[in-house]
């Protein structure tokens, strides 16, 4: 048992200091008949050795960027990770701390969200950011719950181009609160339809929702969406999944957003197969007392030295409990704290050229994939480093071909959209070299031959 | 006085912003090895503004400077009750970062991902025999996330015989996560008073036939035990509700009981608490939850399903409440929990949870007498005092900063908010005799220093890099983010 001190000897004083005679007695409160009268079976302990066997051979059942050509994207995204973030995070002072209730002695953690804050509203155009959510989507949905909220209305415009992972956990989040979600359809280009979008908005509407990229990586035309539905008294939420993208774009915020979340995944966070990674979220002043989540503000302590505290708290579940903002209490430090340092270690240059080098692969790519017999594109609206391919043999049987050589090359829509069969989504980024990209070309094109 | 690691040498940081020089740059890119791509110019932005820029020093630098501000597990001891602040084990980490785990994309085909599906399998299998729940899902980012889940799961059953009830009971001893959640479910919350634990008179006078469901913490959060559990979970049941189990304090029960046999219905499990993942100074965390066999078909997509040693991730199930995020969960924290499950096998979580208890009723022993106990039935995992008998008009608040002095981090203060001023001690299995008659004999010392000269506590703390801090300028002008 090697994480437990307790020796024979010590386990004897402190019965005695209690005044019980054995261990078993302390847990006199549990009625006989609940007590387990069996051991668990869970096996016998492994030592660390055998347990670092164990987890190699089961990793080693895994396929991941290491042992494929990796192109999968929609809304998890392989990019590279500086040695830097690791060493930093690995510091027990970061990782092994709980949430910082006293500030005294978690300046660490305070500053560092204080300026994960920061560079998340200078990346989004925003004021204020919250000290993160769980992911991209459950942020999504909680963006949801705030237009709700602040506009007092209950009619949700949804893109049915957002990714549809996020789509299912906003109906999970409103399941029972009585709101209207109607999606909004697509048009040719991949964006929402805006004369659709004109059609559904009224003065019932609380906000639309909708991607920047969206789930097929195209660059939506959110001013006209602003300008739309903030005409009807509405909200504009903007859901970032690839944050890369924002190194080039245009911030949300200048283009006229209320809330923009989005997944943080891309900043230095592991892949690990789906988690944890990072929801952030960032609205404009008004609505900062509305806003989810835990932030923190900068003070002074009685000697007027500056230092950081959790704020607001009064919009938490700790306080006011069933009049609670939302019930989130734990959320992703750890990750807004790699992506603080991702962030810092790019800096304004090279949040550009890594944004640069994802959109200059991807349109390689695309180029090379349209111009092959029995390929296209079939959506023509403007992408950054993921997008949709149409395969005349079906998409199923062009990745199953794929994956023999050796490439996970897309993700199928099938398992979104029904009647998608022939679509993928396809996506490139800064770890891909171009021979790589060659090679999923010419492994396209050899099931033609 | 005995001081741990507070004194010495305190180093200066500024913000990342007020280091930012034009021209550095920390990080490398390769060659651009195709042609340069450009976007529409309408769609380009100008440069991120206030974006710093530094050299990989400085930022690694920064950021180290900046850790030595924070006090962790492995800097100490960590009583924060409810929050089971066990020490981490570091082969958690390594096997949390094995390259075939830590690079796995959640988009991979099922029969790629064979080693992270069966993993998954197998810590699900592992919690049920823990909790004995027969079915749990893994998806839930964190406790109250896993709240959520549950509660949406008991709202769907209801529905499904036809049965829209509107109320929740919620005991005053729970956490805030717990009305919250209920609220976010549709569900008007009906407080219930408990006196310590819940009797099951109180809960059949509130009982009726618009209660949907009851939401109990076991071990609630005084850290007993709710002896009439049984009774309460048959009452709720003949009424036609159904009970909800908070699980955060599943550390007290391991291997001795489960909540699954008490007639609980679901439960959430608190990975990062239990089962010793870390928490990352706010989190990630990870909340899986168990229910029994009936609401099996309601849980979350997806669900990692087994047939003949293959493993793949079932996501058509119609009764499902639908996703609580996008993929399958928190993965790298399931690794650090399944990778302790193992280290420890049955036999070390049952020792855990005992160990957690002898040292909590070890505190409790060492303090009585000079700190006031409200309420005396038996302690299990944590032990909540009250700052009635502290001299000096010295407070809760005043004994937490004066621990800190002495080199502790401070127990949960203010909660649970049934008592006032509440000092909530939860030692956990992973300190020994040693550390915790360190802890006793710096809180026994305090409570002299409170009688003898009380602004040893009213000016605390003096050795931190920064004093007691101005929270409400803070939250009346919130500064949130940094500007030139
Ligand atoms: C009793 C109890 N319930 C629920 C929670 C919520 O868990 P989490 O913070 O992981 O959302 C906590 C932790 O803060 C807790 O102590």
């Amino acid at each position: 048992m090697r994480y437990i001190p307790h020796t024979a000897e010590d386990v004897r004083q402190m019965l005695e200091t209690v005044g019980v005679t054995s261990v078993d007695d302390l847990f006199a409160e549990i009625p006989s008949s609940l007590r387990l009268r069996r051991s668990l079976a869970l096996g016998e302990p492994l030592a660390e050795s055998e347990l670092l066997k164990k987890i190699r051979r089961l990793a080693a059942q895994n396929a991941t960027a290491d042992t494929h050509a990796s192109f999968l994207g929609g809304g998890a995204y392989n990019h590279f990770i500086p040695a830097v973030i690791d060493q930093l995070i690995s510091r027990s002072e970061f990782y092994t701390a709980y949430t910082p209730y006293q500030p005294e002695i978690s300046q660490g953690t305070l500053q560092a969200i204080y300026e994960y804050q920061t560079l998340i509203c200078q990346l989004t155009g925003m004021d204020a950011a919250n000290a993160s959510m769980y992911d991209g989507a459950s942020g999504c949905a909680e963006a949801v719950l705030m237009a709700v909220r602040a506009t007092g209305r209950r009619r949700i415009l949804l893109s049915s181009a957002l990714h549809p992972e996020y789509l299912a956990t906003v109906r999970t989040y409103c399941r029972y609160l009585d709101l209207d979600l109607i999606e909004v359809p697509c048009d040719a280009g991949g964006g929402t339809d805006g004369a659709a979008l004109l059609r559904l908005l009224d003065d019932r509407t609380a906000a639309l929702v909708s991607g920047y990229p969206n789930f097929f990586g195209v660059i939506e035309d959110l001013s006209a969406q602003a300008a739309a539905v903030h005409a009807v008294g509405g909200r504009l939420v903007t859901v970032v999944q690839e944050p890369i993208a924002l190194g080039l774009l245009k911030s949300p915020g200048e283009l006229g957003a209320d809330i923009v979340v989005g997944e943080g995944q891309s900043f230095g966070i592991p892949l690990s197969y789906g988690g944890p990674y990072l929801g952030f979220f960032a609205v404009r002043q008004g609505d900062i007392r509305s806003m989810p989540g835990r932030l923190v503000g900068q003070t002074c302590d009685r000697e007027g030295r500056r230092g950081f505290v959790l704020t607001l708290a009064t919009r938490e579940q700790h306080i006011r409990r069933e009049k609670a903002t939302s019930n989130i209490c734990s959320n992703q430090g750890l990750c807004a704290l790699m992506a603080t340092i991702y962030l810092a270690l790019l800096g304004k240059a090279g949040i550009r050229e890594v944004a640069g080098h994802n959109l200059a692969k991807a349109e390689y790519a695309k180029g090379k994939i349209a111009a092959l017999p029995g390929f296209s594109l079939p959506l023509s609206g403007t992408t950054f480093n993921e997008f949709v391919v149409e395969a005349d043999e079906g998409a199923a049987v062009v990745l199953e071909r794929l994956e023999k050589e050796g490439i996970l090359g897309g993700i199928p829509l099938q398992r979104y959209f029904a009647g998608m069969d022939k679509r993928f989504l396809v996506c490139v980024t800064e770890q891909n070299s171009r021979e790589e990209i060659d090679a999923l070309v010419s492994a396209l094109a050899g099931g033609k031959q | 006085m005995k001081s741990l690691g507070t004194q010495g040498l305190i180093l200066n940081e500024k913000l990342l912003f007020e280091h930012s020089d034009a021209g550095r740059k920390g990080y490398s890119l390769p060659r651009l090895d195709v042609p340069p791509a450009r976007l529409p110019a309408a769609l380009v932005r100008e440069e991120v503004s206030g974006f710093p820029e530094l050299s990989e020093v400085d930022v690694v630098r920064h950021f180290t400077r900046l850790s030595t501000w924070n006090y962790g597990v492995d800097s100490g001891f960590y009583p924060l009750g409810s929050c089971t602040m066990k020490y981490n084990p570091k082969v958690n980490e390594v096997a949390a970062r094995t390259p075939g785990m830590a690079a796995a994309h959640p988009s991979t085909p099922d029969h790629l991902s064979q080693g992270a599906l069966a993993l998954m399998h197998d810590l699900q299998e592992a919690l049920a025999e823990i909790s004995g729940f027969p079915a749990v899902t893994l998806q839930p980012a964190a406790g109250a996330h896993g709240e959520l889940a549950g509660m949406l799961m008991i709202r769907a059953w209801h529905e499904a015989q036809g049965n829209s009830r509107k109320k929740v009971l919620i005991p005053d001893t729970a956490h805030g996560t717990n009305p919250a959640t209920a609220a976010l479910c549709g569900y008007e919350v009906v407080p219930i008073a408990s006196d310590g634990v819940l009797s099951a008179a109180a809960v059949a006078a509130a009982m009726g036939g618009e209660v949907a469901a009851l939401m109990i913490t076991n071990p609630n959060t005084l850290g007993l035990f709710e002896a009439q559990i049984r009774e309460i979970c048959q009452i709720i049941h003949d009424g036609g509700g159904l009970v909800y189990c908070d699980g955060a304090n599943l550390n007290a029960l391991m291997g001795i009981a489960r909540p699954g046999d008490m007639g609980i219905d679901v439960m959430h499990f608190n990975l990062h608490k239990t089962f010793s993942t870390p928490h990352g100074g706010g989190g990630p965390g990870s909340g899986p939850v168990g229910v029994t066999a009936v609401l099996a078909p309601f849980l979350p997509v997806p669900v990692v399903v087994e047939e003949q040693g293959t493993y793949r991730l079932e996501v058509d199930r119609p009764l499902s409440i639908g996703r609580m995020k996008a993929f399958g969960g928190h993965f790298g924290i399931m690794v650090r929990a399944w990778a302790y499950i193992r280290s420890m096998g049955g036999e070390g979580l049952k020792r855990a949870s005992e160990m957690a208890v002898l040292n909590a009723n070890y505190i409790r022993a060492r303090l009585e007498g000079t700190y006031h106990l409200p309420y005396t039935a038996r302690s299990l995992h944590e032990v909540v005092f009250s700052d009635r008998d502290l001299g000096g008009n010295c407070h809760t608040l005043d004994l937490a900063k004066r621990l800190i002095d002495y080199g502790y981090h401070p127990p949960t203060i203010y909660f649970p908010l049934v008592v006032k001023g509440a000092i909530m001690i939860e030692p956990t299995e992973t300190e020994s005799k040693e550390v915790i008659d360190e802890f006793c004999d710096a809180m026994l010392s305090i409570a002299a220093e409170a009688g003898e000269n009380p602004d040893l506590l009213h000016q605390a703390p003096k050795k931190t890099r920064v004093g007691r801090m101005d929270e409400t300028g803070a939250a009346r002008k919130p500064r949130l983010k940094w500007e030139k």
